[in-house]
């Protein structure tokens, strides 16, 4: 540090302007990137679990694929379609769970390390900082989901085919699991799940700018001490359905089950009845009235 | 052109009242420190003035109301809050990447020329650097940002002699330029006399005294008063007395110089001393 007057004619001569454009946004998503590194790391590890298990899972498929192309079409397909299923299903979840805590730290985190005092000396609006870490649950999540998922998949249906070859049943995997269909179909999955989804991530994201401390407490404690009361005093459970609705709901507007279908038929897709569902809109309303609400209260706040 | 304008700037935190109708002008390329016990309000108003706070009254930064234009505003102010808030999740260069990517007045490569003097590694996150080197990292990074307004707050908190030094003598040297303005709050009263232009006592939220050093030095004198002479010297009002090793030390305000220097050695006080004098008159708590 000696040598630092040095420095003084450098920076005479640095010419005030011809600096690229600042691009906020941009640099706000991948600061939140570098931070939270489970966004990604976390569906990778699932994913190479699951990719694992599937292994151990052919170990002597070839016999039990020859059982299974006896049964009728309905139930082949079930069988063979199922791991594929699950697979998605295991990392639709991952990606919700992260989410999850990821909106409970995002603006918590910055206050308890009092980091928010440096974010704030930079020309950052708080508007941009929480749609930023709004963009993570709502678009990097699904988004990266949906990659790990397809590929996941293809992992697979390229691994059992790879098995089933020498015995000639590889033709029955492909048969029954449209890769895809099957993407689409995650596709537009990922995409109701975000929408129906996205006032909790609001909400988690207010808390977490609102709460002094323990912001996990004040997520999970008043939902439960609502439908405690509620089953005391009124003996019903109509908060804990509502909830029930929150989470898995969504699904059942945009799907029916019910019809003699295959499991990745696109037929069994409602997107209209989803989007006339009033659910969503009101959801996605309080989503906005949430996310303002973080935004106004990040201004005012302080370090913890 | 005024750098901050403040009036009647007032917070209150529940029943505690953190400023009290605060008038404050600092005009552009101006070094103002404001000293003051803890509690007085300094960071409050640091903090009304970078648009952390709200707060009641009128307060123009650079022209700009803080409190609604914070992220502009921040293009032409930086600061450094407390030395430890860099994210210590953060490697040195994605904090350097970061910080070009939103800030159209930083220059990079004024940081990566800082860095480079210092043994700071790029690939190191926050976490592992220490005090002293996290607040270097800082300091690059604030001093590479071509603003109009500074504002540290307590910068050298925590830091050892050598650094403090190292600090304003960057902070005078590398980077201050006559066009800027700087607002400093520190503990470190003594370190800061040399390098302010103006000076500024807060207590209990309200501005105790305001001068600007030529004003400070030319108005405060201390005399060292030979024994003989001490009656002679209190008859002519001093502000405060102190004893130093069994002499008596007179600080007066408005003095006639030459009249002191009959009674004894006279210099000008150290800003800790005329603290002392101003603020130890009152209850409360002083450091």
């Amino acid at each position: 540090m000696s040598e630092q007057s040095s420095v003084v004619p450098e920076f005479a001569a640095a010419s005030p302007a011809a600096v690229q454009a600042p691009r906020p946004m941009y640099w706000s998503v991948r600061r939140e990137l570098w931070e939270n590194r489970s966004i990604y790391v976390a569906p990778l590890l699932v994913a190479a679990v699951v990719m694992f298990g599937f292994v151990i899972s052919t170990i002597g498929m070839p016999q039990r694929r020859r059982a299974t192309v006896l049964l009728p079409p309905a139930q082949q397909h079930t069988t063979i379609a199922m791991p594929f299923d699950i697979a998605a299903a295991m990392l639709v979840v991952t990606a919700f769970v992260i989410g999850v805590f990821y909106c409970l730290d995002a603006l918590q985190g910055e206050r308890r390390e009092r980091s928010i005092l440096f974010w704030k000396s930079l020309p950052v609006s708080d508007r941009t900082t929480v749609l930023a870490k709004t963009s993570i649950p709502l678009l990097a999540l699904p988004a990266f989901t949906f990659v790990i998922i397809v590929l996941t998949q293809w992992f697979m249906l390229l691994w059992s085919t790879a098995v089933l070859l020498p015995s000639g049943l590889a033709g029955s995997t492909w048969i029954h699991f449209h890769w895809f269909t099957q993407s689409l179909l995650v596709f537009y999955c990922l995409i109701v799940l975000v929408l129906w989804h996205a006032p909790i991530y609001a909400l988690l994201l207010l808390i977490s700018s609102w709460a002094r401390r323990g912001a996990y407490l004040w997520a999970v404690l008043p939902p439960l001490a609502i439908a405690a009361v509620e089953k005391i005093v009124f003996n019903t459970a109509y908060f804990g359905s509502f909830l029930k609705y929150r989470l898995i709901g969504g699904i059942g507007e945009a799907f029916v089950f019910k019809a003699p279908h295959g499991t990745d038929s696109l037929s069994r897709l409602t997107p209209l009845n989803f989007l006339s569902t009033p659910g969503l809109w009101i959801g996605l309303i309080l989503a906005a009235i949430f996310i303002t609400a973080a935004v106004r209260l990040r201004r005012d706040r302080e370090p913890v | 052109m005024t750098a901050i304008e403040a009036r009647g700037l007032r917070k209150t935190f529940g029943s505690t009242i953190a400023l009290d109708s605060i008038d404050l002008r600092v005009e552009e390329g101006r070094i103002l420190g404001i000293i003051g016990p803890n509690g007085a309000g300094k960071t409050t108003a640091l903090n009304a003035i970078l648009g952390l706070t709200s707060y009641e009254g009128e307060l123009t930064v650079l022209g700009r109301n803080p409190w609604t234009e914070r992220d502009l505003l921040m293009r032409d102010v930086s600061f450094i809050a407390d030395v430890a808030v860099l994210p210590r999740w953060m490697r040195v260069s994605q904090i350097l990447d970061y910080v070009s990517g939103v800030h159209p007045r930083f220059r990079r490569a004024k940081a990566e020329a800082f860095l480079t003097k210092t043994t700071i590694k790029r690939s190191s996150k926050i976490r592992e650097l220490s005090k002293g080197m996290v607040t270097q990292l800082h300091l690059a990074l604030v001093m590479a940002i071509d603003a109009k307004l500074l504002v540290l707050d307590e910068p050298t908190l925590g830091l050892d002699l050598l650094y403090r030094k190292q600090f304003y003598d960057s902070l005078l040297n590398d980077y201050f330029d006559r066009t800027r303005t700087i607002v400093v709050t520190t503990h470190q009263v003594e370190e800061i006399q040399d390098v302010l232009t103006d000076l500024m006592f807060i207590d209990r939220g309200r501005i105790a005294l305001t001068c600007s050093m030529e004003e400070f030095e030319s108005r405060y004198l201390e005399v060292m008063v030979l024994p003989e002479h001490v009656a002679a010297a209190r008859a002519l009002g001093p502000l405060h007395e102190r004893q130093v090793l069994g002499r008596s030390i007179l600080l007066f305000d408005h003095a006639d110089r030459q009249q002191l220097a009959a009674l004894g050695d006279v210099r000008t006080p150290g800003i800790a001393d005329l603290f002392v004098a101003v603020m130890g008159n009152q209850p409360g708590e002083i450091r």
